[in-house]
């Protein structure tokens, strides 16, 4: 079986199919390592990457005015036990263009592997950039999962994302995002992690609100079972007037499992805001008992409830 | 008389050697509504936690039966699984839980379109709904009333089903504890609301924990109203505080 057929055949894993690959309309990147095994690009879009043997460099570029009507596919990952990939990426989404982002890492069968990835995002005033990031990881727990990105706002552009890894071990996880906003600009940050086992998972989400009515959101859902343990941290600055942020973090711990929640919020205009709510503990009792008295066994109501929080 | 669907029989829970529930006795025959009045901190609540099989709501003495079973040494979803269930007086919030999987727990398959309808509910508008901070108080509220309607119950325990609901909205839920009552049910009905005691099939009032009058619901309220203590002194049940 080819590389490129085993990371399609993950793909489900992370809730994509393998077809996109054939449809003309969507564009994508498919890399093994550092090796491009296939891509397609569609108007308005600019996909500049370089092979190199230490990583894969290189550019995506949305033009202004352009919104890209089906989601950019980018599918990473390692079809070895061991290896290392490393990615630095510059995404620019221009003034007033549009594009959604979907970003596969895989790596099914990483017993001792490493993914490394530095990227600087730039949305251009008036733009907007959807970027869903789904990990899968394989059962073995061996993987080291680095995401590091910086990330510019423009005035009143828009800014998602949303990371999971819910399916397979974590390994250890370390994300470290900064997101700088500017004048009425938009972000909103979701991370759904399950940690298994002896998972280490830190999570670091910075936002600064530079711009005067500029808002952010981080929100964070953690469950851990077994002996895992994270660490989050939800920073956020409010510098101007009007700009308004909250930082919203829950994680469910279970087993000898454990966690810790820092959220800091700084404000540094009289006229800005920034909330901030974090719970740490096990499922919620009243929870657990209504579900149990409509039938469900404990198993099935804890099911249910992670299930929940992680969607 | 026949045997009845609950039986509680000298039911006895205390917190630090304090009894919450007193040698308590109460039947409540199948296809009643039950009302179960009583004073604030009178232990209703704690009557229902310990019939549902809560955490920590371990009676000391006493039995109950329902249906003839053997309540108390089963765990709390094997009592749910014998139709028994709650419906709690500030139901619990689910993150990312929707309406539509609340109201077919443990039965995919079912259509819980009926239900939401019969709580007053538009399906298309709220089976899509997570049962999250978003709802309101009253919402929520329907919403426990249509899980509870569409669960089937022997026996639903209803805690203050109509608190939090406006005015003109009482005759609904006073609608869905009859609609229970017509399926087959029969309601274990805690509540303060005199317009919904008196719907009630049989009526009693709950003081110190126990049962000090059972009656038609009339006579229950009214005996109810007549009382002058607020923690029971010996006026109502002779039940003098240590």
């Amino acid at each position: 079986m080819s590389d490129l057929e085993q990371l399609m055949r993950v793909l489900p894993m992370v809730g994509a199919e393998p077809s996109i690959l054939d449809d003309t309309g969507i564009a994508h990147v498919v890399a093994q390592g550092h090796h491009i095994l296939s891509r397609r690009t569609v108007p308005g879009l600019r996909v500049e990457l370089e092979e190199t043997p230490g990583a894969l460099i290189g550019h995506i570029v949305v033009e202004a005015g352009v919104a890209i009507a089906q989601p950019i596919h980018l599918c990473f990952g390692l079809t070895h036990p061991t290896g290392v990939q490393q990615i630095a990426i510059d995404v620019q989404v221009q003034e007033g263009a549009q594009a959604r982002v979907l970003s596969h890492c895989l790596f099914p069968v990483a017993q001792s592997a490493q993914h490394r990835m530095q990227a600087v995002m730039t949305i251009g005033p008036g733009a907007s950039l959807t970027y869903t990031e789904g990990h899968y990881h394989g059962p073995h727990g061996g993987m080291q999962v680095l995401p590091h990105a910086t990330i510019k706002i423009g005035k009143g552009a828009r800014y998602f994302s949303d990371f999971s890894l819910l399916s397979g071990s974590v390994g250890n996880l370390d994300i470290d995002y900064l997101v700088e906003v500017e004048e009425e600009g938009l972000a909103e940050l979701s991370a759904k992690i399950f940690g298994h086992k002896t998972d280490r998972i830190t999570l670091k989400e910075s936002v600064i609100l530079r711009g005067q009515r500029s808002r952010s959101l981080i929100k964070t859902r953690v469950v851990l079972e077994g002996d895992a343990s994270a660490e989050i941290t939800g920073i956020t600055e409010a510098h101007a007037k009007g700009a308004r942020g909250h930082v919203d973090c829950m994680e469910i711990v279970q087993g000898r499992a454990h966690a810790s929640a820092v959220p800091i919020v700084k404000v540094f205009h009289p006229e800005a805001k920034v909330t901030h709510e974090a719970a740490i503990g096990s499922v919620d009792k009243k929870e657990l008992e209504t579900l149990m008295a409509r039938g469900l066994n404990p198993e099935q109501a804890v099911e249910l409830i992670v299930s929940g929080i992680l969607r | 008389m026949p045997i009845p669907l609950l039986d509680i029989q000298g039911l006895t829970f205390e917190v630090d050697h304090h009894s919450i529930l007193d040698r308590l006795d109460l039947a409540v025959q199948a296809g009643h509504i039950h009302a179960l009045l009583g004073a604030n901190g009178s232990g209703k609540t704690t009557l229902a936690y310990v019939l549902m099989g809560c955490e920590g709501y371990r009676p000391s003495a006493g039995r109950v039966r329902l249906g003839g079973t053997e309540l108390l040494p089963l765990k709390m979803h094997e009592r749910a699984r014998l139709g028994l269930t709650l419906a709690w007086q500030e139901p619990a919030r689910f993150e990312g839980v929707t309406v539509r999987e609340y109201l077919s727990l443990g039965k995919p398959e079912s259509n819980p379109e009926p239900a939401l309808k019969q709580v007053g509910l538009d399906p298309d508008r709220y089976l899509t709904r997570r049962l999250d901070k978003a709802l309101s108080g009253g919402e929520r509220h329907r919403i426990e009333l249509a899980s509870v309607l569409s669960m089937k119950p022997k026996l639903a325990i209803l805690d203050e089903p109509a608190a939090g609901i406006d005015m003109l909205s009482i005759n609904h839920i006073i609608g869905i504890i009859r609609a229970l009552k017509d399926a087959g049910g029969s309601v274990l009905l805690i509540t303060h609301q005199e317009e919904v005691a008196l719907i009630a099939d049989r009526a009693s009032q709950l003081c110190a924990g126990r049962i000090v009058f059972s009656g038609n619901p009339r006579e229950a309220v009214d005996h109810f109203r007549g009382r002058t203590c607020v923690r029971c002194d010996g006026e109502v049940c002779g039940y003098v505080r240590p």
